[in-house]
């Protein structure tokens, strides 16, 4: 049977790791390539890298750490950060990346999402939502989670898988940075109709934070977390491992 | 020299460098001339059956593919390359394949149980058919690797090497004569999918 992901992310700003890497052992700790080997080697199913870059010349560095790394880590990548057309896909595509994740760029202009499901195919597309609790529901937000846009998010993930997106990475900007578990009331209420994987991503303080994710929203296909990771406070072995020992399937 | 078929489909970057990382030059190409002097022909692709199929023929790269296979060259294809491989596809109306492996492809949501999403994305076992065949020497059963798919073959007869459970069986991987192809992506699936590139590049 098909495994729970466990993806590690990166945010990278002109070719190095932000967030700060705190690793027995690992020499450059904020050196893109050997922290994504590390992660690959620890039995990471997955990694997401983020581009937080702002300038050109950032963006350049970026690509190279992409290629190095897609040269050297045979596990799938996705990317993100800056994602605004279909130049930006073929940019990141040639340079290693497996899929590629739309988040401010397909609010702007929607239309994105189909352009390269049509072109790269939807799985290639992930859609990603940075959400928070407004009312009765959950609004979406933009520019990294600064800008409220008013829309409803269960509505706004309707259209974006109905445009094209192959997969979904819903980070809730409530739990992020909090460390006291996901966002399980609002990935349920995703879960009950999107038909395609489902990635929850803020809130993951522990290893019983992903037990209690794929218990109680079992349609949640993988978990994604930063610093809980970096910092060491779980290896990702352990936590699958603590996983296995729950009854969860994963790849060990 | 190992060809990785060039037709316009997909990033063929992570293939290539796959084979570097276990020691085997790989060149990226659609030239037919190339690929006739190649040891071993893999042939990659991701996206529809159709659209695919199409660039193929307008390359004229489908008879260049039977010319290698009937030489006698081992051929590898990989995810949309395995369907290929196959006598047609139902995805997005129905498209002639190569026709060099028994079976079709079609649609997985019918035949799912409920509650499966398509596409399947993520990491599967493999559970080995035929564990003696020469693309599975390094592999073992119950090894994970990595799928991206919505559409799967049916009806491959003896030439069902690997399935992997996703409510129901599916294949994996399959292979007639020198003709081999893999749902999955090895060049994605870590060590173990390194493995089956290394298996390939020794036949």
């Amino acid at each position: 049977m098909i495994t729970k992901r466990i993806i590690p992310c990166l945010d990278v700003r002109d070719g190095r790791v932000v967030k700060g890497v705190r690793f027995q052992g690992l020499g450059d700790v904020s050196d893109p390539v050997s922290l994504a080997r590390h992660y690959s080697e620890g039995g990471a199913d997955e990694l997401v890298f983020y581009d937080i870059t702002a300038s050109a010349e950032g963006r350049k560095l970026f690509t190279d750490v992409l290629r190095e790394t897609a040269a050297n880590v045979f596990i799938p990548l996705t990317v993100g950060g800056g994602i605004a057309g279909l130049a930006d896909f073929a940019r990141v595509l040639e340079s290693g990346a497996d899929k590629v994740s739309v988040n401010s760029g397909a609010i702007a202009d929607p239309r994105i999402i189909g352009e390269a499901a049509r072109r790269y195919g939807s799985q290639c597309v992930v859609l990603s939502v940075d959400a928070a609790r407004a009312g009765d529901g959950w609004h979406v937000f933009a520019k990294g989670g600064r800008v409220d846009t008013g829309m409803d998010a269960l509505e706004w993930i309707r259209r974006g898988i109905g445009e094209g997106a192959g997969e979904l990475v819903l980070n809730s900007i409530d739990t992020d940075g909090v460390k006291r578990g996901f966002d399980l009331p609002m990935l349920q209420a995703v879960c009950a109709f999107a038909a395609v994987p489902v990635i929850a991503s803020g809130g993951a303080g522990s290893a019983a934070d992903f037990v209690r994710l794929f218990r109680e929203v079992p349609g949640v296909d993988a978990g994604l977390a930063a610093s809980i990771f970096h910092f060491g406070e779980v290896t990702i072995r352990g936590l699958k491992e603590e996983l296995a020992a729950a009854g969860i399937h994963v790849r060990l | 020299m190992i060809a990785i078929v060039d037709y316009g489909v997909g990033n063929l970057f992570s293939l290539a460098s796959s084979f570097a990382a276990i020691g085997a030059e790989a060149t990226v190409t659609g030239d037919a001339g190339i690929l006739r002097t190649a040891s071993h022909v893999v042939l990659p692709g991701v996206g529809a059956f159709g659209d695919a199929r199409k660039k193929l023929s307008l390359r004229g790269l489908d008879a260049v593919l039977c010319r290698i296979v009937e030489e006698g060259k081992p051929l590898l294809g990989i995810c949309l390359g395995m369907q290929l491989l196959f006598a047609r596809s139902s995805e997005f109306g129905t498209h002639e394949g190569l026709g060099l492996l028994p079976g079709e492809i079609t649609d997985m949501a019918p035949r799912l149980p409920g509650g499966l999403k398509t596409p399947q994305i993520g990491w599967n076992a493999l559970h080995l058919v035929r564990p003696e065949h020469p693309l599975l020497k390094y592999t073992k059963e119950g090894d994970f690797v990595y799928f991206v798919h919505s559409y799967s073959a049916v009806g491959c007869g003896d030439a069902l090497l690997a399935e992997t459970e996703y409510g129901i069986p599916v294949t994996a991987a399959a292979g007639r004569a020198n003709v081999m192809g893999c749902q999955f992506h090895p060049e994605k699936s870590g060590d173990a999918g390194l493995s089956i590139l290394r298996a390939f590049l020794e036949l």
